[in-house]
């Protein structure tokens, strides 16, 4: 059951997998908001066993399919006045841009630095994507 | 804005149609000699490369149009720092199509993206090479008949062969298609490609270690070279290099009709005993390259069949 805690207006990022918390902060850049952001790690969960949670005082609005790729099974609850009124599940997106980094040496993208970083969704059953310069496949950043 | 980045980007209609025009070259050059005559071909080659750059340039002369460009990075822009964007849409205004080689993978692909003209992916990096596998395909058609019911047998480095990877990718779409896989274990295909090609459309393949065992079942054999360029360490290199040698006794055991192809060039990995053999064509190979990319040059540029 998730536990909103205190949280009057904001959203709730609930079933982050455990380490996954940091990732997720850092691509959307909370660091930048002026609103209370609160973490919590490795919080028990009878289907994940262990998981993060990220609270943000605010609603902000995020395209937060774009964090599938990472985070397949989170879900984004959104609160007002102290109560959940919606709950989404995200889904993967066809294209990726911006978000996550091509590591491929090889790749076009690590020469040019203004390039953008563009992924497409090649396998949906997987959640592969690939780069759409130089088709490498995108690998998580920790093991999940 | 039609481009060559990737073999897929070709429908099998247009891959007909394409290897049809390329035939109708082969057998009547001189019908084409004048057909792109004020048309100019730039060939922007970031590294080095002998066969390709002067089979498109060949092409291009062939048909009475004219050539320009660079061979090799020191000699360009990029040099300075010029951005693979920026050189495109400065060459958009001093050609009419240009063929692209670059180290980095993906280079051409963003090249089509800022281009006012078609763009020829003529390799990049390790990951495409269509107007080689255009050339593997030519080659298959016009000497064995058909695209289809084939058993056709890679050898060497076939973790970071490009046009072996190609060559799958396109060959899967004929009906009856079989594969064998022949490399050592740290040079076998990549995982991606018996799952998301092989697997996927349900082509029947397998892997073996030594040539001799499968010689026999070949229809084609298209052996690879193992390059320095691709590996990181050395070591590696010297230790693989000489892996899978083909040589006349390895050719009795094989059909009278089967033919060896290489993309070339070739170091070791063909005995020079087997250029005499008559189903070794991989010269021949290197000649059809030559008119795949005149039916491509055309096909890009919109350039009617010239009347007889």
């Amino acid at each position: 059951m998730l536990n909103i805690g205190g949280l009057n207006e904001g959203i709730v990022m609930d079933h982050i997998q455990a380490g996954g918390a940091m990732d997720i902060y850092h691509y959307l850049n909370l660091e930048k908001l002026d609103c209370s952001v609160a973490i919590i790690k490795n919080a028990k969960s009878s289907k994940m066993g262990r998981k993060d949670i990220i609270k943000i005082d605010q609603i902000i609005d995020i395209d937060f399919n774009m964090l599938a790729v990472l985070e397949p099974h989170m879900t984004i609850n959104y609160i007002r006045d102290g109560i959940r009124v919606e709950k989404k599940h995200v889904t993967l997106p066809e294209h990726i841009y911006g978000i996550i980094k091509c590591k491929n040496p090889r790749c076009i993208t690590s020469i040019e630095q203004e390039l953008p970083h563009r992924f497409k969704l090649t396998n949906p059953e997987k959640g592969l994507y690939r780069c759409e310069y130089c088709e490498q496949s995108f690998k998580k950043p920790h093991n999940k | 804005m039609k481009h060559l980045i990737s073999p897929q980007d070709l429908s099998l209609t247009e891959l007909d149609q394409l290897l049809t025009l390329a035939d109708d070259i082969s057998n009547n050059p001189k019908k084409y000699s004048e057909c792109c005559h004020g048309k100019k071909l730039a060939t922007l080659f970031y590294e080095p490369s002998t066969r390709t750059r002067l089979s498109f340039e060949a092409a291009m002369l062939n048909m009475g149009g004219s050539v320009l460009g660079f061979s090799s990075a020191d000699s360009s822009s990029a040099a300075k720092g010029e951005s693979v964007a920026d050189t495109i849409r400065v060459v958009s205004g001093y050609a009419d199509i240009c063929a692209m080689r670059h180290p980095k993978e993906g280079a051409p692909y963003v090249a089509s993206m800022h281009a006012s003209i078609p763009v020829i992916n003529a390799g990049d990096g390790g990951h495409n090479h269509p107007t080689q596998t255009l050339t593997d395909l030519l080659t298959i058609k016009s000497l064995k008949g058909h695209l289809d019911n084939l058993t056709i047998g890679c050898c060497g480095d076939l973790k970071f062969g490009r046009t072996v990877h190609s060559l799958i990718n396109a060959m899967v779409q004929f009906p009856n298609v079989k594969f064998v896989f022949i490399s050592p274990e740290e040079l076998r295909i990549p995982t991606y490609l018996r799952e998301e090609t092989l697997d996927a459309n349900h082509v029947e393949y397998k892997e073996v270690r030594v040539l001799e065992d499968v010689m026999p079942e070949l229809d084609i054999l298209y052996m690879t070279r193992v390059q320095k360029e691709r590996f990181f360490n050395e070591e590696d290199y010297i230790r693989l290099k000489d892996s899978f040698i083909l040589d006349n006794t390895k050719m009795k055991l094989a059909k009278d009709d089967m033919l060896v192809l290489h993309p070339l060039p070739r170091v070791n990995e063909i005995s020079t005993e087997v250029d005499a053999d008559p189903r070794a064509v991989y010269f021949k190979q290197a000649q059809y390259g030559v008119y795949v990319r005149m039916a491509l040059i055309m096909t890009l540029l919109g350039i009617k069949q010239p009347e007889e």
